[in-house]
């Protein structure tokens, strides 16, 4: 589903990612656990098509394409979904605003008709409540003075809303509290199915679980330097990073 | 981000097509010699069949005129304008003054059909819009009609042109005419004092609140035409009003220069809200052409508990110099400014108000909500003042400014003063560009780069969107998508 081959980053004239190799296949959910700085953030903005960065080398694959050429908005359609580790703030604009302007661009992309305001409206309170989110909440412009965890309530809100093919989540249990992370973590997993791949980028094992990955990959200085299953994460817990990073 | 790399490139491209109401009316007109002197001034008195009163107001005005110079203070810059090469006079000559609307010129109820400006009642009526709004349509020099006359006349209201008002109610236009903007007031307005040709008179009776919403339409044809119109809008006690005025005019690719001069009198208790949805031709992608367009609106807070409230979106024009601004005479008056300046292009806007606080207890607030794009500038200069007996005077400004790109400039010049130190005066200014990463959000969402950047200049400008007439809002968020078109990559 999504197949990365030898990437190589930099950002003025800086190495970031200097040949990393990941598969993700279709129904999976793969971790990618790794120290600051490592590059996982530039990973997920380099798949997600975010500019500044300079590909020198290699290939991304989305189901078989590449998506290289292809505009942020593109990707989108394409099925790509990105949960930010910092969500962005648009003030002025409602989030029930935004919502639909997302909704409805990746419906015009892929041909498809506008929701009727009776459909959008219900499929955005059903997803809401599911999320814990308070209907009013969604009248403010979006992320504008929201908490760090309402934030993160907010990107899963989007994902589960846009029903895309392949997940990122970039460090999405980062300011969230227990309760919060079991709610956030439930509405990923109510995402998991056969037809859908997720990266799960978290520099902490707490988050695995809640959502319990399939593969677990450890990233060090922009590759993937070991990879395994999900017991990966617990022995990463108790040994830390450091034989890793050195050995990168 | 490339976006901005683009910006430059995709600038260039912006077509002069992307104005859509640039299209010319092929209709024969009368037009005054070229150029400006006492026989002009006369000529045009002459034929509005003015009495010697007006006359000799114009010509006052004029040999004032003649002793001043051009103001250069603002960041407008521009070549030097022969005020001898342009007519001061255009009329479409089957239309000689305001009619019904069974004798006006079908092809000038074409045009305004094509600008999509309701002039049939009956269509109206039957119609699409929810709440009826009444027009006057002013095209080159006059008015050729005013809808809904006999229904507001019901209610007391006086709506007609100027031309009408000077010969049907001359008591009221002599009694207020020059009394906010003196014909002394600066180089434009007093130009405009001389050569006046039409515009829109309101009376709004005591106590009376005016039925529907009122507007004027300006619409500059005619080449090489200078407009002058001018507006006296008057609310007499306890009276309200809500004033829609829009403007557009023709691709030309000569600048044609535009003076109008608006005044406003809120007696005791009254509430004026006028909103202006300026679009006339910006120039072209090599700022070639466009309206110049100097003009002095003022407002004067007469009556106790009196309020005016000016809301403007400025689209339009290649030089844009405005500052609708408030005179805060009544004790408790209050005055508001919501401005959304728009540049784009080679575009300049020089806007912004000033509050003068005379009396005591008077309030003010300012919004502000400035946007460059493309290679143009963008100041807001504003002026809050507090005279020795204002006292518990207040005001409140915030001004904002959007850079898209990295060619453009947006400048923020306030001038506060105060002479009574009860006042109390707060002043907030931002200046932000539309983030990359703003942009790469939306994208990553599935929004393209125009709908990206469209959504969050809509939030930028909501607060001021919300001061407009419900119907006029709508358009105006579809002018705003439309002028920052081929902003960015
Ligand atoms: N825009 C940028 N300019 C320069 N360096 C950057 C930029 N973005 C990230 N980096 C650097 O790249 C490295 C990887 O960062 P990041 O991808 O955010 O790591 P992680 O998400 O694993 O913490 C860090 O050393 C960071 O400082
Ligand atoms: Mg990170």
């Amino acid at each position: 589903m999504l197949e990365i081959k030898n990437l190589h980053v930099e950002i003025d004239g800086k190495k970031i990612l200097n040949g990393l190799t990941l598969t993700v296949k279709a129904g999976e959910v793969a971790a990618i656990m790794g120290p600051n700085g490592s590059g996982k953030s530039t990973l997920s903005y380099v798949i997600a098509g975010k500019e500044d960065y300079e590909i020198t080398e290699g290939e991304i694959l989305l189901n078989g394409q590449s998506v290289l050429e292809m505009e942020p908005n593109e990707r989108a359609a394409a099925g790509l979904f990105l949960a930010f580790q910092y969500p962005l703030e648009i003030p002025g604009v409602a989030t029930m605003t935004f919502l639909k302007a997302a909704m409805n661009a990746q419906r015009k992309a892929r041909g498809e008709e506008e929701l009727t305001p009776g459909d959008f409206m219900k499929r955005v309170r059903e997803a809401a409540a599911k999320l814990g989110i308070n209907p009013d909440m969604l009248k403010r412009p979006l992320n504008v003075g929201f908490s760090g965890g309402e934030k993160k309530r907010m990107e899963i809100l989007q994902m589960s809303l846009l029903d895309p093919s392949f997940c990122i989540l970039d460090e999405t249990d980062s300011g969230l509290d227990i309760d919060a992370l079991r709610i956030v973590a439930e509405g990923v997993n109510a995402l998991r199915g056969p037809s859908r791949g997720m990266l799960v980028i978290t520099h902490y094992q707490r988050l695995l679980d809640h959502i319990v990955p399939d593969t677990v990959h450890v990233m060090a200085k922009g590759r993937i330097v070991k990879s395994g299953g999900k017991e990966l994460a617990l022995e990463l817990e108790k040994n830390g990073y450091a034989d890793y990073v050195e050995a990168a | 981000m490339a976006a901005v790399k683009e910006t430059v490139e995709t600038v260039k491209t912006i077509d002069v097509d992307q104005y859509k109401y640039g299209f010319v009316t092929d209709i024969e007109s009368e037009l005054a010699p070229k150029g400006l002197n006492e026989d002009i001034v006369r000529y045009i008195s002459a034929k509005k069949d003015e009495p010697e009163w007006l006359l000799n107001w114009r010509l006052e005005a004029f040999r004032r005129w003649l002793t001043m110079t051009e103001p250069t203070w603002s960041r407008c810059h521009y070549p030097p304008i022969d005020f001898q090469d342009l007519h001061y006079y255009a009329a479409p000559k089957k239309t000689p003054g305001p009619k019904s609307l069974d004798e006006v010129d079908p092809q000038l109820l074409e045009t305004y059909a094509k600008l999509g400006i309701p002039l049939r009642e009956q269509e109206i009526l039957a119609g699409v819009q929810t709440s009826k709004v009444a027009v006057d349509a002013v095209f080159d020099s006059v008015s050729v009609v005013t809808t809904f006359k006999e229904e507001l006349k019901k209610a007391g209201v006086i709506f007609c042109s100027i031309s009408e008002a000077v010969k049907d109610h001359p008591e009221l236009v002599q009694k207020y005419l020059g009394t906010v903007v003196p014909t002394t007031d600066n180089f434009y307005a007093t130009l405009n004092s001389a050569v006046f040709s039409d515009g829109s008179f309101v009376y709004i009776p005591p106590g009376v609140r005016c039925p529907m919403e009122l507007s004027t339409y300006f619409r500059i044809n005619e080449q090489k035409t200078g407009q002058f119109e001018r507006t006296l809008i008057i609310a007499d006690k306890g009276a309200y009003v809500s004033y829609l005025e829009g403007c557009t005019a023709p691709k030309r690719d000569e600048n044609q220069l535009h003076a109008a001069v608006v005044e406003l009198i809120a007696l005791d208790d009254a509430e004026i809200k006028y909103s202006t949805v300026q679009n006339w031709y910006p120039g072209d992608s090599e700022g070639k052409g466009g309206i110049y367009n100097f003009v002095t609106k003022r407002g004067d807070c007469r009556g106790a508990r009196s309020k005016i409230s000016w809301t403007q979106v400025e689209t339009g024009s290649a030089i844009t110099w405005k500052y609708p601004s408030c005179i805060l005479r009544g004790e408790g008056s209050s005055g508001e400014f919501y401005s959304i300046a728009i540049s784009n292009g080679y575009q300049q806007v020089d806007s912004g108000t000033k509050m003068i606080h005379l009396g005591k207890n008077t309030t003010s607030k300012i919004l502000a909500k400035g946007i460059a794009a493309g290679k143009s500038d963008n100041t807001y200069r504003g002026q809050v003042s507090a005279h020795r007996k204002a006292t518990g005077a207040r005001n409140f400004t915030n001004c904002d400014s959007l850079l898209i790109g990295q060619e453009c400039g947006a400048h923020t010049i306030p001038y506060i003063e105060s002479k009574n130190s009860s006042a109390v005066f707060e002043h907030e200014a931002t200046t932000s560009k539309i983030a990359d990463d703003q942009l790469f959000y939306c994208m990553q969402r599935g929004l393209d780069e125009e709908e990206a950047v469209a959504l969050i200049v809509n939030g930028f400008v909501k607060e001021v969107l919300q001061q407009l007439p419900m119907e006029f809002a709508v358009e105006a968020q579809k002018l705003i998508a439309i002028s920052l078109e081929g902003s960015v990559g």
